[in-house]
């Protein structure tokens, strides 16, 4: 097992490296680079300002000091527009919001979405099983920002009940739209892949030796079912983190909940390239990360993958 | 009374592309210790037959007509009733054992759970009693090895753990659907033996299905030949192989290979079993069988009786059948 | 809203299987598709999309820049959906038309997703094609490289990209498409690699048939079958990318628009009581997509026919 995350390990590790290495270079890429504005910038200025940010240091240097910072300080670096901040700041600051909605809606459609589809799967063809395909179905059509002007719509114009944005430091009035909003199209995804490999599981060969050995169909389900049922849904995991953590942009913009995606969106449309760097490298980080922790889970249940 | 009474059994499966009859009034019966063959090929409906008795059919299917095990109705009987015979008093062997034992689960575990649920023994007690039945099967440091998973084991000794697993709980009937299949042949000649020892030592009945009348022969008393659903023939082992007096069996037996007769052609049956969705009315078998006719489409032909303990359905007479296949057949094949 | 991954490797399974049996799985499939209402429905639907997008420009009564000074400033009021005007479905927020505009953005999001699923699935079918049918390191090296690239954030990387480039509509095809042919690439090389020990590519390559053309030849003509399927279902995932990167103001810019722009604005003026400016492009947006994800099942279900 150990040798199995090592393994994992050494994969991952220059992954990430590749992914910072890779951004800074679009950066440098990028037509008229980092400071490139509608007005033209004094050339003294500009040359003041590549200094300053250690732009005009040969590039194997610059990236070489950018990726020390961060491996070894966590430190991404000054912000490009608003000298007076670093990137470090606004992470602070919008990622421990977007950690704690993120993590509610993770696991609201983790678990609502494994139970509908158990449940769905055992009754099958029932009037439960035919709500949970549908609500699924529909779902997929609902991504976070149709889901988001839509709860906005009913549950705040329309019948008043809850806050149609801010965050109040999570307070739950606060926490809900943005946790249903965020979590509904996963869910259904989520259901779907569970209740299609519950099937499947239900229908092989081993579940059928089970039945043979006269167990009640409780233990059956849950200690001969549910595992293999589960290894589907534990691959879904590691895209759904990505998409997830995709659709906290929205949910920031749409609810002004002040996480990181809000950040994110306001360094895009100004052109701030070191924060929209720092975050995607620290999003590809914790990607990894998870995924990392996905393909153990997985190793962990399927006993045939260990090497 | 037979320890085992099929009567007038049939499955059917729907589809999305119509009702498939696998198994249609097929009636046998087991006595307590014996052993019966029910022998065809894939897609005969001998092995519906037996998940059927134990209520293991797919999720779409339906079984008619009875099956009674000790005099008791069992076929459709409610979940509880069959739990408490399932493992206890009819245990399975399945086919595959890679895909039939569970492949996440340890070896001790799935044998264990079987003990703790029917005996209601403690753990450490089941898989003590789960390490003596291994040694039974014959598997070499049962005790360390329990400890795997199925995927760790060679494919012989993973079916040897499916059968202790099967005789955990001493039943008396065991049923052993193609046990054998999956195996190499001299891994299959072990197996073999291995059932025939068990069964004196633990007086249990066998009901053994197979498509290979090579394994009948020398491990059981009596045979049902399956085809299409129907039976073609019941018969005890040497008669039947010494004199066969159906169109199929006879086919059958031909493709075995043997060895005494070295210098004679290998034989195939020509064509494909039938589609069962639309089923030829009649005898099944006839579209591939030498002697067919169109009388052959118009009934479906009785099981007659054809000497002591023995029957047949088809309406040719049996010395037509003696004297060998046409010798137009052959040439008039397509 | 993903692909799932299972379906589609049961898919990859059962296509090499018929391959084997050399009959072609597409006369069943046709039957079948054709038997699934769901599927025809979503045919039903799709057409009617293109119908709109192609011949909605003939029907609309105002074109798209236009701006109607009677009901300016008072959209609220005049500007709902009405024949007499000539604003079907009512004015957005400047006075303009929206029937118009919702049939631009009709086109926008359509190509885009047309345009973006057919880069992902010809850039996937090669590398993968390539990757599985030459094998050893070059095989290892493409497949961690799509592995590593797995781990990107894309839809981060994608508007780094577009701020960065500009945002022009190419440059949104481009990278849609660009960024979404991982998952493609890896099912086309398992495929592949199935394929390349079938005897008929054996004997291609004995009698010394180039590599090059057996992969165009032999082998990608056999992964049609999932192509189709793929590419089915990525055209409403590439929407979606589309829709959400214009939704959050980083995707087309005016005076062009498309349905994540269209719901974006709808969304941001509904409090003000002209609600039809968020439910006509919604409306299209969530038909379209489930008319391709209907598509998209019938047609892997036709070609691996299961009950689930």
């Amino acid at each position: 097992m150990l040798s199995f995350i090592l393994k994992r390990l050494a994969v991952a590790i220059p992954t990430l490296l590749v992914l910072i290495v890779l951004s800074f270079v679009l950066m440098h890429a990028a037509p008229g680079g980092p400071f490139t504005r509608e007005r033209a910038i004094p050339p003294e200025v500009l040359a003041n300002l590549n200094a300053r940010y250690g732009l005009d240091e040969p590039l194997w240097k610059q990236i070489g000091t950018y990726l020390w910072n961060i491996v070894a300080h966590f430190d991404f670096g000054p912000s490009f527009v608003y000298p007076s901040r670093t990137v470090n700041d606004v992470i602070a600051q919008g990622f421990p919001i977007t950690l704690t909605y993120g993590a509610i809606s993770f696991l609201v459609a983790v678990i609502v979405g494994c139970s509908l589809g158990v449940a769905a799967a055992i009754k099958q063809n029932s009037w439960l099983d035919y709500l949970a395909v549908g609500v699924s179905i529909g779902a997929q059509v609902l991504p976070n920002f149709v889901m988001a002007p839509i709860l906005v719509l009913v549950f705040t114009l329309w019948l008043g009940w809850l806050p149609g944005g801010g965050w109040n430091d999570g307070q739950w009035e606060y926490l809900v739209m943005p946790v249903v909003a965020l979590s509904t199209s996963f869910m259904a995804s989520i259901a779907r892949i569970t209740r299609s490999s519950m099937l499947e599981v239900l229908a092989q060969n081993h579940i059928r030796t089970a039945r043979a050995k006269g167990l009640p169909t409780r233990r059956i389900l849950l200690r001969h079912a549910l595992k293999p049922a589960m290894l589907p849904v534990i691959s879904y995991l590691g895209p759904a983190f990505v998409t997830m953590i995709t659709g906290s942009v929205v949910i920031d913009l749409f609810f002004s909940t002040g996480g990181i995606g809000l950040f994110f969106v306001n360094a895009a449309l100004s052109r701030d390239y070191s924060v929209m760097m720092g975050i995607t490298i620290l999003i590809g980080g914790l990607t990894i990360l998870f995924n990392l922790v996905v393909d153990i889970l997985y190793a962990w249940i399927d006993p045939r993958i260990r090497y | 009374m037979p320890l085992l009474e099929i009567d007038d059994l049939s499955v059917s499966f729907d589809t999305p592309d119509g009702t498939v009859s696998a198994v249609r009034g097929v009636s046998m019966a087991l006595e307590a210790g014996k052993t019966l063959a029910i022998v065809g090929e894939s897609g005969s409906g001998k092995s519906q037959t037996a998940f059927a008795a134990l209520g293991l059919l797919a999720k779409n299917g339906r079984a008619t007509g009875s099956v009674r095990f000790e005099g008791e109705e069992i076929l459709n009987a409610p979940l509880k009733a069959l739990n408490k015979i399932r493992a206890e008093k009819i245990a399975m062997v399945f086919q595959d054992p890679m895909t039939s034992l569970n492949p996440y689960m340890r070896v001790s575990d799935q044998m264990s759970e079987v003990l703790m649920h029917h005996k209601g023994m403690g753990k450490k007690e089941a898989v003590a009693e789960a390490v003596r039945m291994l040694d039974a099967v014959h598997i070499p440091s049962a005790r360390e090895r329990i400890r795997l998973y199925p995927h760790e084991f060679s494919g012989g000794m993973r079916q040897r753990v499916m059968i202790a697993m099967a005789l955990l709980c001493r039943p008396r009937l065991l049923i052993a659907d193609e046990p054998t299949t999956a195996l190499d042949v001299t891994v299959q000649a072990q197996i073999m033996s291995l059932f025939s020892e068990l069964q004196s030592e633990f007086g249990m009945a066998l009901l053994l299905i197979t498509h290979d009348l090579g394994v009948v022969a020398g491990s059981c008393e009596d045979v049902v030949v399956m085809y299409g659903g129907r039976i073609m023939e019941k018969a005890p082992v040497d008669p039947l192989f010494a004199d066969p007096v159906h169109p199929y069996t006879l086919g059958l037996l031909r493709a075995i290979p043997r060895v005494d007769k070295g210098s004679e052609e290998l034989l195939t049956i020509p064509g494909a079993p039938p589609n069962m969705t639309n089923p030829p009315p009649g005898c099944p078998f006839r579209p591939r069988c030498a002697w067919g006719g169109d009388d052959c489409d118009a009934v479906v032909p009785p099981l007659d009786s054809v000497g002591p303990n023995r029957s047949r359905a088809c309406i040719r007479p049996v010395e037509t059948i003696r004297e060998g296949i046409p010798a137009d057949y052959e040439e008039a094949l397509p | 809203m993903l692909v799932e991954q299972q379906k589609m490797e049961s898919l990859a399974g059962r296509l090499v299987e018929e391959e084997v049996k050399g009959r072609s799985p597409w006369a069943d499939a046709r039957r079948r598709f054709v038997r699934n209402k769901a599927a025809m429905f979503g045919l039903v639907i799709l057409v009617f999309v293109g119908a709109f997008a192609l011949f909605g420009p003939y029907i609309a009564a105002w074109s798209i820049d236009e701006l109607d000074f009677m009901v300016l400033g008072q959209v609220a009021e005049l500007g709902g959906p009405s024949i007499e005007t000539g604003h079907y479905f009512g004015t957005d927020d400047l006075g303009r038309d929206l029937f118009a505009r919702v049939v631009q953005g009709t086109q926008i999001s359509l190509m885009v997703g047309l345009v973006g699923a057919a880069i992902a699935v010809i850039v996937g079918t090669l590398w993968g094609a390539i990757a599985g049918y030459v094998g050893g390191a070059t095989d290892n090296v493409m497949m961690r490289t799509v592995d590593i690239l797995m781990a990107i954030p894309y839809m981060f990387v994608l508007i780094l990209l577009l701020v960065m480039f500009g945002r022009s509509i190419a440059m949104l095809f481009f990278g849609i498409g660009l960024l979404s042919w991982l998952d493609m690439s890896r099912i086309v090389r398992g495929q592949t690699l199935s394929l390349k020990n079938m005897e008929y590519i054996e004997a291609a390559r004995a009698t010394g048939v180039s590599g090059f053309r057996i992969i165009l030849r032999h082998i990608v003509p056999n992964l049609l079958g999932i192509v189709a399927v793929y590419a089915t279902l990525l055209v409403p995932l590439m929407i979606l990318t589309e829709s959400f990167i214009s939704f959050l103001g980083l995707g087309v810019q005016e005076p062009l628009t498309s349905w994540g722009a269209l719901i974006s604005e709808g969304a941001g003026t509904m409090q003000y009581g002209t609600l039809w400016q968020l439910l006509f492009p919604l409306f299209f947006f969530v038909i379209t997509l489930f008319g391709f994800f209907f598509v998209g099942d019938g047609l892997r279900d036709a070609l691996d026919p299961k009950d689930r």
